[in-house]
């Protein structure tokens, strides 16, 4: 027990004084290098004050944040609404899947980058074509998991609607959605992840507001400490979003329940 | 007896297709009939096509030529008036005990009023002694308990026939015998039609009112039935050494390992 909560905290920290030491190397070495001291200070003032609203272009880290994650969650939301769907479809007719396979396969490799330009010049608007850019790169793993999880239904579960009798809506409710339903959070983490990884991208080429055009916006006002502070912000919020899908996953996953 | 079967399976043959035009045929001119509140188990070795007869009467799979009639009407898809205890016992794992019985009994007994539901549920379980466990999940409870649920949810719809297929295979022996007795007792109370399909030769004398003995496959048919005259409620500590317990259980043996024997290459 005690070894465990040297093992959890010790080495953690050490590993971190490893990190500052590096840190701090590199910030010698190369001139205007922000040091880990400089940073820490520099974010206390970020966070002292996160909710500050300037106009457009100059606005709290809070404020960055939250625009991020709006699109992020709108995009996210379209991908659930179209992916789920499409992938109980796919799941369920040999017919669906030879018609769609292609097209996924073509279109899943495809950096989301690619898809920007093209969603400029069709929607004219930062927000919408950040929205499509997440709901055009989060869609797939949401599909392809879905479709999986429709698969994983045993042919005894399916027996079993035969002789009670079940509709196919019965049967979609009452046995295929429970096999999937863990297979499509799953989906939902892995299209989180990705969304969150796609967005500061996406703000970096769009601008206007956003955590990814905060970070770009202070390295051209030589502004590197608050870089540093940006990417520190996104993991944090990254594994908040993370977490957060894993509890919710976890409550839905009949696997994991009844067994205390 | 009525002139009428029951159950009545009327040559029936059962041809797999293999694809590139070669095909398998599984069962050649099987004819049966099965009076009513009886039980029948069907026994032979691997592969002689016992599971297929099953599946083919609960409309799992389709006949290739014949027909079986359920009280003179066609058996041409699956109903819950042909319920099917699966081997592996099938119960949803993300329902409870309760929940997994409840399910079925609210899809085919729809005539039922809401309070109705639960008094009729709680009564099955209750048939299989399994009030202490009702709120468990099957991970959760032993595999004879789940096979217990399993029957409880078959029984539960009100079925005409009950199948079982292999029901007590996956289990050990001393599981295996509670359930036979716990079956046994059931079916006295209920008087339901019962098939089962097991390759236990003391499983089938001790349960059947007839044993039907499959030929090996391919083109497997009824080589032999045997009507099993012992009084019920059957014992099985009284049986060991009762004549025609053994008169029964030696004519099984000798079919299966003398007239029928499979020699595994």
């Amino acid at each position: 027990m005690l070894l465990k909560t040297i093992n959890t905290i010790a080495l953690p920290t050490l590993l971190f004084g490893v990190l500052i030491a590096v840190w701090s190397t590199v910030a010698v070495k190369i001139p205007g290098f922000p040091t880990p001291i400089e940073t820490w200070n520099e974010l206390l003032i970020v966070l002292s004050d996160p909710m500050y609203d300037n106009g457009a272009g100059d606005q709290g880290i809070a404020l960055q944040l939250f625009s991020s994650l709006k699109r992020v969650f709108g995009g996210f939301a379209l991908a659930i609404a179209v992916g789920i769907p499409v992938g109980l479809l796919i799941g369920m007719s040999k017919i669906a899947q030879t018609a769609f396979n292609p097209y996924i396969q073509i279109l899943k490799p495809v950096s989301p980058l690619a898809w920007l330009p093209l969603a400029l010049f069709v929607f004219k608007d930062v927000d919408m074509t950040a929205i499509f850019v997440i709901f055009i790169t989060s869609i797939w793993p949401i599909i392809i998991n879905t479709a999986l999880g429709v698969r994983s239904v045993s042919d005894d579960f399916i027996n079993v609607a035969r002789v009670l009798q079940l509709t196919a809506f019965e049967r979609v409710f009452q046995i295929i959605l429970p096999v999937a339903v863990p297979f499509i959070f799953t989906g939902m983490r892995l299209s989180l992840g990705i969304a969150w990884l796609v967005i500061v991208a996406a703000e970096m080429l769009t601008g206007g507001l956003g955590i990814g055009f905060w970070i770009w916006d202070e390295y051209n006002n030589l502004n590197y400490s608050h870089i540093i502070i940006g990417i520190i912000l996104i993991g944090v919020v990254g594994y908040i979003l993370d977490t957060i899908m894993g509890f919710i996953a976890d409550h839905f996953d009949y696997r994991k329940r009844g067994r205390v | 007896m009525s002139a009428k079967p029951f159950l009545n399976i009327d040559h029936v043959d059962k041809i797999f297709p293999l694809g590139k035009g070669k095909e398998y045929v599984a069962l050649r001119d099987v004819k049966l009939e099965i009076r009513e509140n009886e039980i029948v188990s069907i026994i032979g070795h691997s592969g002689c096509g016992k599971s297929t007869i099953l599946n083919l009467i609960a409309g799992l799979d389709t006949i290739t030529k014949g027909v079986i009639l359920l009280e003179d009407r066609e058996i041409n898809a699956p109903g819950p008036e042909r319920a099917v205890v699966f081997q592996n016992h099938s119960l949803l794992p993300w329902l409870t005990v309760y929940q997994n019985i409840e399910m079925a009994v609210k899809k085919v007994r729809d005539d039922l009023h809401p309070k109705e539901v639960r008094d009729h549920v709680m009564r099955y379980i209750d048939l299989v002694n399994l009030d202490h466990a009702k709120d468990k999940y099957p991970a959760e409870i032993s595999g004879g308990m789940k096979q217990r649920v399993g029957i409880a949810r078959a029984l539960s719809i009100e079925p005409k026939v009950l199948l079982m297929d292999e029901p007590f295979g996956a289990l050990d022996s001393l599981t295996r015998a509670n359930l036979q007795d716990h079956l046994m007792r059931i079916q006295m109370q209920t008087g339901n039609t019962v098939i089962i399909i097991t390759h236990d030769v003391d499983e089938a004398v001790l349960l059947s009112d007839r044993v039907i003995m499959m030929t090996n496959g391919p083109e497997a048919t009824i080589g032999e039935i045997l009507e099993v005259n012992l009084p019920r409620p059957r014992n099985r500590l009284e049986l060991q050494h009762n004549e025609e317990y053994l008169r029964c259980r030696g004519a099984i043996v000798e079919f299966l390992y003398s007239k029928f024997a499979k020699h595994e290459d």
